[in-house]
Formats: structure tokens, C-alpha cells, sequence
């Protein structure tokens, strides 16, 4: 394994590792204030069973996940050096602002779990929607500065030197919004398909579980308006890329050459020596429609660019097809779970759709796992994006395999330990 | 305000937050070291009672170490991206470090009753809490030193080994172990109730109080050859001087304090003592950043950089000294207050 290999593996295994915790730490606060504004209303100690079951949940997957976050602020430097140097002036302030709002979220979830008996009911519910906001808007800085990464503005480069820097403009970047909508909401659309999905399964056993009923309710209140938004949200992003990262678009979809209404392209499999994508259906013009919203639009494709400009294409042409599935099957089932809501039928006694969600219960963290494979894959060989080759960046540090195995094997033996923490210590429990 | 100036209080800035993270995290390593050292009849009250100080306040604690990083690669680039290259060694230890401490102990708190479990846990927690300070001591030993001032043509070991790895940097890292550990020995010393667990960390932060002078000691005498000519200057103007001086008496103060059990006063003499040798360091080098490579002046990121992120410090503190204060007040002002106890035994989870 080269060195620059080891470390692009090191980065986006700590990235994929900590991604998860992230939108955990998004999406679960918010579950966790929900139920507890439950518990303060109607008193029903159900509620405040739930509550303090996803506040340990939290509590847990809050403190990997500040590790783990720690860990990428050092491996930024460690591994990207020169990347750092470049960027560090254009970039630093979404980072700074993201300190402030972390700061925030560690400051009041230790507020949060250790203060049930030193706060009023109300003073600890605000506590927690302070976590909730917090880890929020420290989520949206860190995928600002990632944007920056996509859509690099904010500055000139002479002679090989970021000039006239504009922190500001650098941090509203074109993929800012969009990239930043998507996430949020894969947090909060993943959390609740995953939360939904446990206590669906647990339901199919046991309907009459007032635990579980409540569980699910409170988690498909946030899973179904997020699943469905991001169907729209994904659309804007694909509009997105099309316009500046056309590229990623032709990788993404497999689209070799240039064409004036352009088909899109379903399954199949890219060759990149022959320059075709084979054995996939064709929809006429849908590409150009997805792309640019006109069916007779252009759309660039793969052969207009160097070949050495190439992302790995069978890499993000697969993993963007894993998070369009997933997301699609998520929206399909807070359709299902809407047409229950407007026929006034209990989604927990309509056993299909409890068994569709149980099935759906990771499909949110692999389709946010696949969706980083697409942004970031999708760059390569940037890592700003025409400005900066990821090859150029990485440190002159030998040997980095070893750290790569040392953070693979750590990581795995967290993984698993949280696992059965959650398992053992949060599901396993019986309600009171 | 002008380049120069501005790039001096950023860089002061990022002094404060070190300073910050050594008397606040510093204080949970340490406690994790007595973790590790609980001796006697009331080791498991001891170990208790570093659980219950630590608990709320930890994650707070220990992003003042992120905000350390985030200043640096914003405002001084090039010596983040320097730090990183030479330091890639004990930096990826130390993380390791952080890694294993901040997981286990909270996976401690809430893993099974089981109380082999939790020895367990607890022994992750308490052998990495004494691991990662000597690291960090040993990365700013190598720093003052200016040993860090590597060619890139160096060999393997000449660039990424030899500058971290002497007498003089362990000897650092034994001071940070030790001054941490004094810390988290004098603030329990305030925070426990009963007097036979305060005479406990009181004889600890004795015994601390004395190593962090013994390490000292031989940090001076390691350092003979390595500290440069400007250092010595430096250490011998006025300023520098009043630093000295400052902490001496400090120093004096928190013994004194600790053997005639005034916790509180000594508590407050730890902190400015501890704060001293921090400022010390800094002025050490001052105005080095990477001595021999790196000035403030040198590495500072563009004026609009420095301005926009003094800006964005200076609203951050709007929301961040009310929570903190906040935070402080409930767990280490007042004893727990008789709200409404809503997680009566009935509805209690298995802790």
C-alpha cells in the first residue's frame, strides 16, 4: 500500500467511523427533547423512560463521537499537511464557529445528563434543545468547510499562493447550501429510520408495548418529513454538481459522451477503457431533465475531460446508486407511513410496514456512508477541487500503513463495544 | 489594528486556550493518574469521588484543546502543517491517548454493575490519562526546545524521531504528568465532603507538589545545552522575571495552603502557579511559534483571516462564558438542589 493510499484509507475510515456518531449526535438530541417534552406534558413516566434511555444512548455516542472528531481535527494536519497550509487561512473561520458550537453542545449535554436533579423541568428541557440546536449548526460549519472543498472560492491563487482571501466568501460557497441541506437532513432522516426501525422490529413481537408505541411515533415525527425533503434536497444537489462539479456528474452517472438531451442511465456497469457504460437501461433525456431541468440541455460528459482528471468511476457511479436506492426505499416508507397517518390507521399494528421499517433500520447510515464515498471519491484526484491535486497534500511522513492498521483496528473495537453497549444497556432493558 | 498586532493577540489567544486546557483537561488527566495510584482503605470512596469530579464537565474541558488546533491552522498555517510533519509520531500516540481515555470512561459509567467490567474500564481510562500529558509534554518539550527546526532532507529518524525523543523531552513530559496530576489532586482536595478522602488527596497533591519540582529541576539542567542563548535572555527580562517570580510565590502559597489544609487558597495558588509555567513557556520562545522556522510575524495568516476570526472569538464568548459559567455554577458551586426528584427509583434505569 502506497503512503498516499494508507492515507487516503486512514481518512476515510476515521471520516466513515465518526460520520456515524455525527449524525447520531445530530438527530438523537432532537428525539431525546421531543420524548421529554412528552414526559413534562402528560406526565406518563413511559415518556421519561424513553427520555433516559436516549440520553444514555446519547451520552455514549456523543463521547466517541467528540474523540473521534478530535482525532480528524489532528489527522487534517497529520496526514494533509500541505493541504492545511494552503487552506487553513481560507477555510479557518467555518472551523472556528464550529469549535464555538460544539463547545456549546459539551457544555449542555453535561448540563443535560448530570442535572435531572439541579434544574427545574423546564431549565433541563431547554438544556437539551441547546444540545439539539448545537450539534445541529456545528454539523452544517463542518460540511461548509467541506464544501469549500467541492466549489473552492473566496480567493487567487499567484504563483501558487492563495492571494486576496475572503474567509466569508469562502465559507457561503456555491455547495454550502445544498451540501449542508442534505446533510442535516440525512442526520435527522437516518436517526429516525434507525430509531424507527428497532422499535418496529420490537413491535412486530409485542403490539401492545406502550414503550415501543411511543418510540416509534416520536421517531417517524422526525424520519418521514426528513425522508421525504431529501428527495428534493438531493435533486438540488445533483443540479449542483452538474452546473460545477460536471465531472463527478458523469462519473456519478456513468455519461462518457457530451450530449444534447441526454438519457439517464439505470444500473449497468462503467467501462472505463472502452468508454461506455454497458448493460443499463436508458431513460431518453431524463438525465438532461434531472441535470438542468430541460430535456434538451447539454450535459458534459466524461471524454470532454483528461482522463487523469477522472475519479474512479465504477467506485461513484456504485456508491451513488446505494444512497439514491436506500433514500428512495426510506421515502417510500414515510409515504407508506403517511398514508396510514391521513387514514387515521395505527402504523404500529400494520405489520408490513413494521417489517419494511425494521429492514430499513441502517439504510440511513449506509446511504450517508455512500453519499461521502460520492462527494469525496467523486473529487478525486482533487482535493480542492481543481486547485490542489490530494496527491500533492498528503504528508512526507513514511510508513503510513502502521497508523492506518492501529486507527482500523481501535476504531473496530469502538464500533463493537458501542454496539453492545446500546444493545446490552439501552434496547436489551426492559421498560419499567 | 495592524498585522503585527493582530497576529500578537491571536497568538495570545492561543496561549490562553493552552491555559485554559491545562488547568481545566489537565485536571481530568490527572485525576485519572490517582484513578490509576487509588491506594488504601478508601480507594474505591477515592476513585468515586474522581468519577463524580470529572463526570459533568469533561467533554467542556477537553474541547479547549480542539479550539487550540482550530486557531492554529486558521491563523498560523504553516506551523500547524509544520507541528504535524515532525510531531506525526507522538501526536498519533496521543490521540490514541484521548481516544482510549474519553471512550472508557464513559464507557465505564455506563457499562454493566459488574464491578470486574468497570476495573476494567477504569484501567483503560487511568493508563491512558497518564500516557497522553507525558506525550503532550514530551511535543512541547521537543517545541521550546527547538529541536523542531528539521531540514526536510534530514533522515527518518533525524526529522520524525530524534527531535521529540531526548532526556530533555521526557523530562517535560514527566513535568506535564506531574503538574497535571497536582492539579486534579488539589481540586478534590475542595470537592470531596469527607475529611478522611480530603487528607487522601491532600497527601497526593503533596507528593505531586514534589515531583513537579523535582522534574523541573532536571528540565533546567537537561535543557543546559538545549535552550538557546535567546532563551536565557528572554528568561532574565523583567517581564520574565515577574512571571518567575509570580509563580515562585504561587508555588510557596499552594504548599503552604496544603499543609495548613486550606484547600480553597491553594486551589487558587495551583492555578496561577500551574498558569505561570504555561506563560513561561510562552515567553520562552516568544516570538517564536516553531523556534528556528516560525515567528507570530512569519507564519500569520493575512490580516482578514486574523480580524474575521478575532471576530468570530469575540461573538463566540457571547454564548460561551454564560454556558460555561453556567455549567460551573450547578456542579461545582452548590450541592445538588431538592428539585422535584423526577428519576424516582421505580423509573430509574439500571445504572
Amino acid at each position: 500500500m502506497s503512503d498516499l493510499l494508507a492515507a487516503r484509507a486512514q481518512m476515510a475510515m476515521s471520516l466513515g467511523f465518526h460520520i456515524i456518531f455525527a449524525v447520531l449526535g445530530i438527530g438523537m438530541p432532537l428525539l431525546m427533547v421531543l420524548s421529554e417534552r412528552q414526559w413534562v406534558k402528560t406526565r406518563d413516566p413511559v415518556w421519561l423512560d424513553l427520555t433516559k434511555r436516549w440520553s444514555k444512548g446519547t451520552a455514549i455516542l456523543f463521547a466517541v463521537g467528540a474523540v473521534s472528531g478530535t482525532v480528524l481535527s489532528f489527522e487534517l494536519g497529520l496526514l494533509w499537511p500541505a493541504f492545511m497550509e494552503y487552506a487553513g487561512a481560507i477555510i479557518g473561520m467555518p472551523f472556528s464557529l464550529e469549535g464555538f458550537a460544539f463547545f456549546t453542545e459539551a457544555i449542555f449535554l453535561g448540563i443535560y445528563l448530570y442535572g435531572w436533579q439541579r434544574l427545574s423541568a423546564r431549565a433541563h428541557w431547554w438544556a437539551g434543545v441547546a444540545v439539539a440546536v448545537s450539534g445541529t449548526i456545528s454539523g452544517i460549519f463542518v460540511v461548509f468547510a467541506n464544501a469549500w472543498m467541492n466549489s473552492p472560492t473566496g480567493f487567487r491563487v499567484v504563483d501558487g499562493k492563495a492571494v486576496d482571501i475572503d474567509p466569508i466568501a469562502a465559507m457561503l460557497n456555491p455547495a454550502a447550501f445544498t451540501q449542508s441541506l442534505h446533510m442535516t437532513l440525512a442526520a435527522f432522516a437516518s436517526t429516525g429510520i434507525a430509531v424507527a426501525g428497532i422499535h418496529a422490529w420490537m413491535l412486530r413481537r409485542d403490539t401492545s408495548s406502550p414503550f415501543h408505541r411511543a418510540a416509534l411515533k416520536v421517531a417517524l415525527m422526525i424520519a418521514v418529513p426528513a425522508s421525504l425533503l431529501q428527495v428534493i434536497s438531493g435533486d438540488l444537489s445533483g443540479k449542483f454538481i452538474a452546473r460545477w462539479q460536471p465531472v463527478k456528474l458523469a462519473a456519478i452517472e456513468g455519461h462518457f459522451e457530451t450530449t444534447r438531451g441526454a438519457p439517464l442511465l439505470l444500473g449497468g456497469v462503467p467501462d472505463e477503457a472502452a468508454g461506455v457504460t454497458r448493460h443499463a437501461i436508458a431513460v431518453p433525456k431524463m438525465l438532461s431533465v434531472l441535470a438542468f431541468g430541460d430535456p434538451d440541455s447539454e450535459v458534459r460528459g466524461l471524454n470532454d475531460f483528461p482522463r487523469e482528471e477522472w475519479p474512479p468511476l465504477a467506485v461513484v457511479r456504485f456508491a451513488f446508486q446505494i444512497m439514491v436506492g436506500l433514500g428512495g426505499l426510506m421515502a417510500l416508507a414515510s409515504l407508506w407511513v403517511i398514508v396510514c397517518w391521513v387514514r387515521k390507521r395505527e402504523v404500529a399494528l400494520q405489520r408490513p410496514l413494521l417489517t419494511f421499517l425494521a429492514l430499513l433500520t441502517p439504510a440511513g447510515f449506509i446511504a450517508v456512508e455512500a453519499g461521502w464515498v460520492v462527494t469525496e471519491v467523486g473529487r478525486q484526484p482533487w482535493i480542492i477541487q481543481g486547485f490542489m491535486r490530494t496527491a500533492d497534500a498528503v504528508t512526507p511522513m513514511p510508513g503510513l500503513v502502521i497508523p492506518f492498521t492501529i486507527f482500523t483496528v481501535l476504531y473496530c473495537f469502538l464500533g463493537v463495544i458501542v454496539a453492545w453497549l446500546l444493545w446490552a444497556q439501552i434496547v436489551r432493558v426492559r421498560p419499567a | 489594528m495592524d498585522a503585527p498586532v493582530l497576529a500578537l493577540v491571536v497568538a495570545g489567544l492561543i496561549m490562553l486556550a493552552v491555559n485554559a486546557y491545562v488547568v481545566l483537561g489537565g485536571a481530568d488527566f490527572g485525576a485519572g493518574v490517582w484513578d490509576l495510584l487509588a491506594r488504601g482503605p478508601r480507594a474505591a470512596a477515592q476513585r468515586e469521588a474522581i468519577a463524580e469530579g470529572i463526570g459533568p464537565i469533561w467533554e467542556a474541558n477537553h474541547v479547549w484543546l480542539i479550539f487550540v488546533v482550530v486557531l492554529l491552522f486558521s491563523c498560523f498555517p504553516p506551523v500547524f502543517a509544520h507541528l504535524s510533519v515532525v510531531l506525526h509520531i507522538p501526536l498519533t500516540v496521543m490521540l490514541i491517548g484521548i481516544v482510549l481515555r474519553g471512550s472508557a470512561f464513559t464507557f465505564r459509567a455506563y457499562d454493566s454493575t459488574d464491578s470486574v467490567v468497570q476495573r476494567q474500564w477504569g484501567r483503560i481510562f487511568a493508563v491512558s490519562s497518564t500516557i497522553t500529558p507525558v506525550l503532550l509534554g514530551m511535543c512541547v518539550g521537543a517545541l521550546v526546545s527547538g529541536a523542531l527546526a528539521v531540514p526536510a532532507e534530514a533522515s527518518f529518524v533525524a526529522r520524525f524521531i530524534t527531535p521529540w525523543w531526548s532526556a530533555f523531552t521526557l523530562t517535560i513530559g514527566g513535568l506535564g504528568l506531574a503538574v497535571f496530576a497536582f492539579l486534579a489532586a488539589v481540586y478534590l482536595t475542595v470537592e470531596v465532603q469527607d475529611a478522611g478522602l480530603a487528607e487522601d488527596f491532600r497527601a497526593m497533591a503533596l507528593s505531586a507538589a514534589l515531583a513537579v519540582g523535582l522534574f523541573a529541576a532536571l528540565g533546567l539542567w537537561f535543557g543546559r545545552d538545549t535552550l538557546t542563548a535567546t532563551t536565557r535572555a528572554l528568561l532574565t527580562n523583567p517581564a520574565a522575571i515577574a512571571l518567575q517570580c509570580v509563580t515562585g510565590v504561587a508555588a510557596v502559597t499552594a504548599i503552604g495552603a496544603l499543609l495548613t489544609r486550606r484547600y480553597r487558597l491553594a486551589r487558587t495558588a495551583a492555578v496561577v502557579q500551574v498558569s505561570g509555567i504555561v506563560w513561561g513557556w510562552g515567553l520562552a520562545q516568544f516570538p517564536a511559534l516553531v523556534p528556528g522556522v516560525h515567528t507570530i510575524a512569519s507564519a500569520a495568516a493575512p490580516t482578514v483571516t486574523l480580524r474575521l476570526v478575532l471576530i468570530g472569538v469575540a461573538g463566540g464568548m457571547v454564548v460561551l462564558v454564560p454556558s460555561l459559567w453556567y455549567l460551573f455554577r450547578i456542579f461545582k458551586a452548590e450541592p445538588a438542589r431538592a428539585f422535584e426528584r423526577v428519576d424516582t427509583a421505580e423509573h430509574r434505569l439500571p445504572e
